[in-house]
């Protein structure tokens, strides 16, 4: 049993079956990449994980429970965090006030009114964003104003944010997309490093070959709204299915 | 100090101090000098600089932090207003229960408004708020004549209960606000040779109180509440998906914003025992808006400066008239002199609404932070003089 399960999902827009009958199982602790030509419904499906679709049918567990409506908020509680294909983080704060939210969020729940504190003597906070900015290397942006920084950082600091918050799943939306080669390998490093020191399972989308058979330990090719193959890397690399979900009909033949 | 930190506190401090010595420093002219026209040292004025400060003051928590913009908070005002005078109809003209009062009524009513107002966001939000208002204003004008007395506006009179206090004086007149015996209305007169300060009781509670919700509102600011509320503003998708919950840490924010204002508006009651419906009109929420923008929205000290700068052109610059202009101009030939009084009429007097809104409309494009940030890039610039100044002197020593 997976700590992800998925099952039977689909999900319809008007006349487009964005989903159909997705199952999909998660092993603990392992990297599973989600590939597919555009319009596959990778994004889609990982919607319907986060709670930002509701599926048509099926059913969604993480850990035995079931994620089906329930707000994106009480997801990410769960140990659930996303990282989006354009990172998304407080661009009106400073880069340590991103990470500290994070934290916040992580010891005191999705709502605590703390109104009368000071947020900079929290030291227990303090000293968890400053570790989590060291470990992505950011330590010494750590004034800088969020929005101003290039995309390779902000990715870094999103990273940060979502695991100083010690998800026991992270899916990440296309990390790579939009960067350069040297960015991209950094990325590549920084999530082998995460897997390394933690015990942390990953669900990751995304175009960039390169990137995939980097770091997923398995698989799912999903075209048309199906899975079509589920197997290991190496085996992937071969499947002539595979190879004609992306390349059209004419290529198999 | 108080818990802040250095930079904080010192803000305090400056605060404190400018408002302690206001009746002071808002009465710079003389007495009978043709400049006594700009003092704003009087009472009746400077009770409304902090109690508008107050009101700004609160509005900016929700504005200036979470972005959501109101359009309604004069309907807490209001209600924080009928709420006083009622206190000093039925228990007592003592000020301290009506203001508590005050508070707590608008409290409850902002959680209700802002249960159902922040179930949307941006434009939406604004105009449910400004639905709300418009309805409240409606009701104190007509339907709920029996707790408002309609257009009138709610007084207290000679038949008033006050179980704790005295329906009439001695005399037979009204008794007047007070806190413990302190009239509101009390002021010592400090005749400095051609100087005349005024030094008012009520005044004082006003600016007392404000300090306090001053201090308060940084706090907020520097709390993890504040920070989550910047969050808010910043990106409320990053937010959810952080695990944070933003409507109640919005809804907080709109309870206690609009509890400031029914702070302001138990003062304003406190200080003139009336309340009317025309408190909680759209101009008036809109004021408060153009107060927090004008002054720097998000910044502590900048709802404080537009609140200030709003109420003096209000209060002074209506003031002037074509024969002021006259005097002043009148050192020019005659035809020069009646032409630059014609071009200067319709922006004076009653048409003091057109200055506010060219200097505004100025701020707002060129200065985005408000006064705060014209204030930032004045220091900045003297900075820079002062350091190539420096440089220049020390250049020949070397």
């Amino acid at each position: 049993m997976g700590i992800l399960e998925v099952k039977g999902v689909n999900k319809r827009f008007g006349g487009l079956q964005a989903l159909g009958d997705v199952n999909l199982s998660v092993a603990e602790n392992t990297v599973h990449a989600i590939i597919g030509p555009n319009g596959a419904g990778k994004s889609t499906l990982l919607n319907c994980l986060v709670g930002k679709l509701i599926p048509d049918t099926g059913s969604v567990m993480f850990q035995g429970q079931s994620v089906l409506g329930r707000k994106p908020f009480e997801i990410n509680q769960m140990g659930i965090s996303r990282v989006f294909q354009t990172p998304e983080i407080f661009g009106d704060l400073s880069v340590l006030e991103n990470v500290m939210i994070a934290c916040f969020a992580k010891r005191d729940g999705a709502f605590k009114l703390r109104a009368f504190s000071e947020a900079l003597r929290d030291k227990e906070v303090m000293d968890r964003a400053e570790q989590m900015l060291s470990d992505v290397n950011m330590i010494d942006k750590r004034g800088m104003h969020a929005a101003s920084m290039s995309r390779g950082d902000k990715r870094r600091l999103e990273m940060a944010m979502c695991l100083s918050q010690d998800p026991k799943l992270l899916l990440l939306d296309e990390p790579t997309a939009g960067m350069a080669r040297a960015d991209t390998n950094n990325t590549i490093d920084l999530l082998k490093e995460i897997k390394q020191k933690r015990d942390i399972t990953m669900c990751i989308i995304e175009h960039d070959m390169h990137v995939v058979f980097s770091l997923a330990d398995r698989i799912t090719v999903l075209a048309q709204g199906t899975p079509l193959v589920e197997d290991l890397p190496e085996n992937i690399k071969g499947n002539p299915k595979v190879r004609e979900a992306y390349l059209g009909e004419s290529a198999g033949h | 100090m108080f818990g802040l930190d250095r930079k904080d506190t010192s803000l305090l401090i400056v605060v404190a101090a400018l408002t302690l010595l206001a009746p002071f420093l808002l009465n710079p002219f003389p007495e009978g000098s043709s400049l006594a026209q700009f003092n704003a040292g009087y009472p009746d004025l400077m009770q409304r600089f902090v109690i508008f400060g107050i009101f700004a003051i609160g509005f900016n928590i929700l504005f200036g932090l979470t972005g959501y913009l109101s359009f309604g908070h004069a309907a807490f005002l209001g209600v924080g207003s009928y709420s006083a005078v009622w206190m000093f109809k039925l228990l007592s003209m003592n000020v301290i229960p009506a203001i508590i009062l005050a508070v707590i009524v608008s409290g409850l009513f902002a959680v209700v408004i802002g249960y159902v107002s922040l179930r949307r966001s941006g434009i939406y939000f604004s105009i449910l708020t400004l639905a709300f208002a418009q309805m409240s204003f409606a009701l104190a004008y007509s339907v709920l004549t029996p707790i408002t007395n309609g257009e009138t506006g709610l007084q207290i009179t000679l038949n008033d209960p006050r179980i704790l206090g005295i329906s009439q004086t001695a005399q037979g007149g009204i008794p007047v606000t007070n806190i413990f015996g302190l009239e509101m209305r009390s002021t010592y007169q400090m005749d400095l040779g051609p100087w005349l300060f005024q030094f008012n009781a009520g005044y004082y509670l006003c600016a007392a109180i404000m300090l306090v919700a001053f201090y308060v509102a940084i706090r907020i600011f520097r709390s993890p509440f504040g920070l989550t509320l910047r969050a808010v503003k910043s990106n409320q998708q990053r937010l959810n998906y952080t695990g944070m919950n933003a409507k109640p840490y919005t809804l907080a924010a709109f309870v206690i914003s609009g509890m400031y204002a029914g702070l302001a508006g138990g003062l304003m009651a406190s200080m003139d025992p009336l309340a009317g419906a025309e408190r909680m009109q759209w101009t008036a929420s809109g004021e408060v808006v153009l107060m927090t923008i004008l002054g720097g929205a998000g910044t502590l000290i900048g709802p404080i400066l537009g609140a200030g700068f709003i109420k003096y052109f209000e209060n002074i610059f209506s003031k002037i008239n074509d024969n002021v202009l006259h005097g002043w101009f009148s050192f020019l030939p005659d035809g020069l002199e009646d032409f630059i009084v014609g071009i200067l009429h319709p922006f004076i007097g009653k048409g003091w609404h057109l200055t506010l809104g060219i200097l505004f409309m100025l701020v707002v494009i060129f200065l985005p932070g408000g006064l705060v940030e014209g204030g930032q890039r004045i220091a900045r610039w003297l900075k820079r003089g002062k350091a190539s100044k420096s440089s220049q002197n020390t250049n020949p020593a070397e």
